[in-house]
Parts: C-alpha cells; sequence; structure tokens
C-alpha cells in the first residue's frame, strides 16, 4: 500500500492504530439496502448495501463520478432538491425509514448535518451563520442561550479563538479553511448526529487540511462522521471505515487498516495502490 | 504590425458608429446645459428649486418646479408601491419554486409587457382603470395620478421581476444547499438566503425601475391631466416634469422665451435624477458581481 510520507501529528497516529481488528462494539446508526438512485434515466448508484456505525468516521474513496457523493447526499435527502432524482431500496436511520411517507424531511436534516466540497457561509455576520440554525428551528429560548450555543459550536469547530473578538464581522471575509471550518461550526450548532462531510478540505491548504482531520478525530466522540474523499491517505488517517465506489457500485468496504492493507477485490487494490483511478 | 487601407477604413466607420452616440449624449447634455444656464440668468435658482407655484405659461409667472417634482414623485411612488412586491414575488417564484418548464414560458411573457408601446398604457388607464377604479372610488377626477401611476407599475413589473430573478439566480446554488442543510423550508431559504445575497441586485433593480417610473412619459401625459398642483392627493389630476415637457413641446411657445426655456431646466433636472439613480444602479450591480464570483 501507499505509505502517507508526512509525519502524522499525535492524535493522528493514534488513528491509524484504532484501525486494529477488534469486535465492533458500537451501534449501527444508518443501515441501507439495496439502494438504486436514478438521475433521469440514467442510473447513479446500483444497489448499494451498507452498515454505518455509531461514533465512527467511515470514509467513501473512489474515483470522480463514482457516485460516493451522490450517495452522501441520498443519507439526508439533499437529492430531493434536484429535479428528477430518483430514489428506490431503504436507508434507515436509527431504525426509522429516512424515505418513509411520512418523515419530515426538515427534521431528518437536522439530525443529519452536512459540510460541503466548497465552504458555503451566508452572507452575514459569523454569529449569524452559526445562529441561523438554532434560529430557523427554534432551538434556543434567549439570547443568553444563543450566544452559549454559538460560542460551543464555534470551540467544537476549533475555530473561536480566531473569531472571537470579530463575530459581528463578514464571514465572508474569513479565509478559505476558517470558513470551512465555520461551516463545520454551523452544522454543528443544531446538534445533529451525523455528520456528513463531502470532500470538506479538498480546497484547502496542507496546514488547513490537518486542521479539519484533527477536527473529524475529535467530533467523532459526540458524532458519528461520513467523509467523502478523493485522498486516499486523508482516507487512510481519519477514519475507522473505508467504502470503495466504483461505477456507481459499492466494491468493498471494511475496516480502513484492511482496506488498505489487505482488501478483498483486486479493483480495490489498485485503486488504493494507484494503479487505477 | 500595419494595418492594410481596407481595415483601417472599416476601424474609422466603427469608431465614428461608436462615436455617434457618444456624441449625442455629449450633445444633449451641452444644449441642456446652455438652455439651462439661460433659464437661470432670469430666474432664480432658489425660487425654482423651492417655489411650490408652477405657472410659466399664464399671466402671472411662477417658476416652482416642486407641484411638477410632487407629481412625478406621486405617480412613481404608486407604481413602485405596486411593481415591488409582484416582481419580487413572481421573481422568487421563478427562481425558487417555478419548475423549468413553467419558468421558460412564463418568463418570456412577462418580458413582452415590457415590449407594449406605452402609448397603449396611457390609454388603458385613461379608458379603461380609470373607469374601473371609478366605480369604487366616486371621488376619482378622470385625470388623476392613482391610474396612471397603478398602469405604470404594470410597465415597470417586468423589469423588476426580470432583474431581479437574474440576481437570484446567481447566488450559488451552495448557499441554497447550506440552508437546506440547516433544516431550512424552501420559503424560509428563499427569503432569508437567497433574497440577503442577491440584495444589491434587488436593489439596483428597483432603482432601475423607479428611473424608468421617473421618466415615464406617455402614460402620464395621457392619463394624469395637465395641472400642476403641489398635492399628494392620488385622486386629483396633477402633472409630472416629464408631462408638462410634453405640454409645451407640443404647443405653440415660441423658441428661445423664458416659457420655452423652462423645458430644459426641467429637464435638466429630470436628467440628473435618473442620471443619479442609473448610476447608483449600476454601481450596486458591479458590487453585486465581485462578491460571488
Amino acid at each position: 500500500m501507499t505509505t502517507d510520507v508526512r509525519p502524522l501529528p499525535p492524535t493522528l497516529s493514534s488513528v491509524v492504530r484504532a484501525g486494529t481488528p477488534v469486535a465492533e462494539t458500537a451501534p449501527v446508526k444508518i443501515d441501507v439496502r439495496n439502494l438504486n438512485f436514478y438521475y433521469g434515466q440514467k442510473r447513479a448508484l446500483d444497489g448499494i448495501s451498507m452498515a454505518i456505525h455509531a461514533n465512527r468516521v467511515t470514509a467513501f474513496i473512489g474515483p470522480s463520478g463514482c457516485g460516493k457523493s451522490t450517495f452522501l447526499r441520498t443519507l439526508n435527502r439533499m437529492n430531493d432538491i434536484i429535479p428528477g432524482a430518483r430514489v428506490d431500496g431503504s436507508v434507515t436511520i436509527d431504525g426509522h425509514d429516512a424515505y418513509g411517507s411520512g418523515v419530515d424531511v426538515v427534521s431528518l436534516r437536522r439530525q443529519v448535518g452536512m459540510v460541503f466540497q466548497k465552504s458555503n457561509p451566508f452572507p452575514k455576520s459569523i454569529f449569524e451563520n452559526v445562529a441561523y440554525g438554532l434560529r430557523i428551528n427554534n432551538l434556543t429560548r434567549s439570547k443568553a442561550e444563543m450566544a452559549e450555543r454559538v460560542e460551543e459550536s464555534l470551540r467544537a469547530a476549533a475555530i473561536w479563538d480566531e473569531v472571537k473578538d470579530r463575530l459581528h464581522e463578514s464571514a465572508l471575509a474569513l479565509s478559505g479553511g476558517q470558513q470551512q471550518r465555520l461551516c463545520i461550526a454551523r452544522a454543528l450548532a443544531i446538534r445533529p448526529d451525523i455528520l456528513l462531510m463531502d470532500e470538506p478540505a479538498s480546497a484547502l491548504d496542507p496546514i488547513a487540511t490537518q486542521r479539519i482531520e484533527e477536527l473529524v478525530y475529535d467530533l467523532k466522540k459526540a458524532y458519528t462522521i461520513v467523509i467523502v474523499t478523493h485522498n486516499m491517505q486523508q482516507a487512510a488517517r481519519v477514519s475507522d471505515y473505508t467504502a470503495f465506489f466504483w461505477l456507481g457500485r459499492l466494491v468493498e468496504y471494511g475496516r480502513t487498516d484492511r482496506i488498505f492493507t489487505a482488501p478483498a477485490e483486486k479493483l480495490t487494490e489498485d485503486y488504493v495502490t494507484g494503479r487505477c483511478g | 504590425m500595419s494595418l492594410r487601407r481596407g481595415e483601417r477604413a472599416i476601424e474609422a466607420l466603427l469608431f465614428l458608429c461608436a462615436l455617434a452616440s457618444v456624441g449625442t449624449t455629449a450633445g444633449i447634455i451641452v444644449v441642456l446645459a446652455v438652455e439651462t444656464f439661460a433659464f437661470f440668468g432670469e430666474v432664480s435658482i432658489v425660487e425654482f428649486l423651492t417655489g411650490t407655484e408652477w405657472t410659466p405659461l399664464f399671466a402671472t409667472k411662477h417658476f416652482g418646479v416642486l407641484p411638477l417634482l410632487l407629481g412625478t414623485t406621486v405617480v412613481s411612488v404608486i407604481a413602485l408601491v405596486v411593481a415591488v412586491p409582484t416582481g419580487l414575488l413572481s421573481a422568487i417564484y421563478l427562481s425558487e419554486y417555478a419548475p423549468e418548464r413553467v419558468r421558460r414560458v412564463v418568463k418570456p411573457v412577462l418580458e413582452i409587457l415590457a415590449g407594449v408601446p406605452t402609448v397603449v398604457y396611457g390609454y388603458f388607464a385613461l379608458t379603461f382603470v380609470t373607469p374601473l377604479l371609478q366605480q369604487w372610488l366616486p371621488g376619482l377626477s378622470g385625470f388623476n395620478a392613482l391610474s396612471p401611476g397603478i398602469v405604470m407599475g404594470l410597465m415597470i413589473l417586468p423589469l423588476v421581476s426580470s432583474l431581479s430573478e437574474d440576481a437570484m439566480r446567481a447566488v450559488p446554488r451552495g448557499l441554497r444547499e447550506g440552508a437546506y442543510a440547516l433544516g431550512a423550508t424552501r420559503m424560509q431559504t428563499a427569503l432569508q438566503v437567497v433574497v440577503p445575497a442577491a440584495f444589491s441586485g434587488i436593489t439596483a433593480a428597483v432603482i432601475l425601475a423607479a428611473s424608468r417610473a421617473i421618466g415615464e412619459t406617455m402614460i402620464v401625459a395621457i392619463a394624469a391631466g395637465q395641472q400642476p398642483r403641489f398635492t399628494a392627493n392620488p385622486f386629483v389630476p396633477i402633472e409630472t416634469m416629464t408631462a408638462y415637457i410634453v405640454q409645451v413641446s407640443l404647443g405653440d411657445t415660441p423658441q428661445g422665451t423664458l416659457e420655452y426655456r423652462t423645458i430644459f431646466a426641467v429637464g435638466m433636472l429630470l436628467f440628473l435624477m435618473t442620471f443619479a439613480l442609473n448610476l447608483l444602479s449600476s454601481w450596486l450591480r458591479a458590487r453585486f458581481r465581485e462578491e460571488y464570483n
């Protein structure tokens, strides 16, 4: 397998060790059965089934266009807003069918937060960006409680110290890495159980990327994290489980160390060693 | 590098074409300025800007432009009251709700409204809208500010909705997704995220519409009456700045007289107002483009 030449920070080296085979004790958080996804006539996902464990980091890897982002977006029904998109099969979160007829998409998305590839802060102040989810969902009763939740979220996203003196300045003035951590804070503010991250570091420099990776490691204590990445070293560094997608199919899914050291499929081995894709 | 002679001739021709419109604009400004200057040689600028009586065509002449200014303002405000809410709501519908099929039909149809000659709107106001309004408002005069104001609102509606919709569609999809991912509904996303993000573009659209309303001539000349009155009452005949210019231009006022020069002074004021609004509008739009590159 390809090895990471960069020295790992202390917190991250322990992530790699965490991948040693032990019996999984964490319960299944998201259970996907035979999921198909179509853009119009085109089938983008083909019979995906997998169980994602609570308080673990699960990485989706695969070449561009393999369906990993599409699959991620089926987990909080973000694809609903795309005209002509259609899903069949089932996604069960905490035992509840996410695509059931009585499901309120708004409360589903409150439970399943999302961070996007391109940071997308609202053109509002730093404070208002984080407060927005609290406001629309009426999650706080007083101004003081709101300020508390905003601070707590900014701290959890490891950006509080950088912005605490300018909370009321525009979020658009922040650097790319800061904007992305602000978006993570915004997602955390409404206290989801699950955090979906769609290539959250792909537009960032190595230092900002490292901060996001450390953050992912810290956050898994409280959240179930699913992260899409095109960077295999990143998958190896941050995740407990890795799923390899190829042409809309799930080729292989398992413990990250096993996927990278002893993959069962030839295709997976070729991909993680850089021979294809 | 040397150009062939033919190419030089073509370049010169193209330059002249470009110069024609710039030259025309410059010519208009010069004529306006010269005549306005001559006008203020005879009438005090203070009287012009603060007087509340406008009777340059009568025996006792007063040159207070405020009645015309107020007439223009009343009609334009009515037009904006009609056009801004309706235009914004239709822009929100077209940009955030309408399926692509609906949008492809509705937007061009709305834009056709902008292609109707204003003289048609003028007679529509005078012969249809005014009698209709009189059924509910018995005190309404045959000529008034209300009816042309409403019709002018309909006329500038496509301008507001089309430009606002362009501004809203220019808001990156990622911002909408960010809001949806936090559990925002479509309405919350549209009103709290998309509209604020498109704010400068929407403001630019509204200002451009206001400038169009202020400069609009035909509808008010036909349906608002020709009585310069210092009143904000929309039910009685009034006169706007543009309608006054039409009135003098169509009459038998001899060239070079003070009465004749009034239209240049009024025209200059009108030009400055719309010019300032257009500048503001294009400045706002330029700023908007910078934000999301």
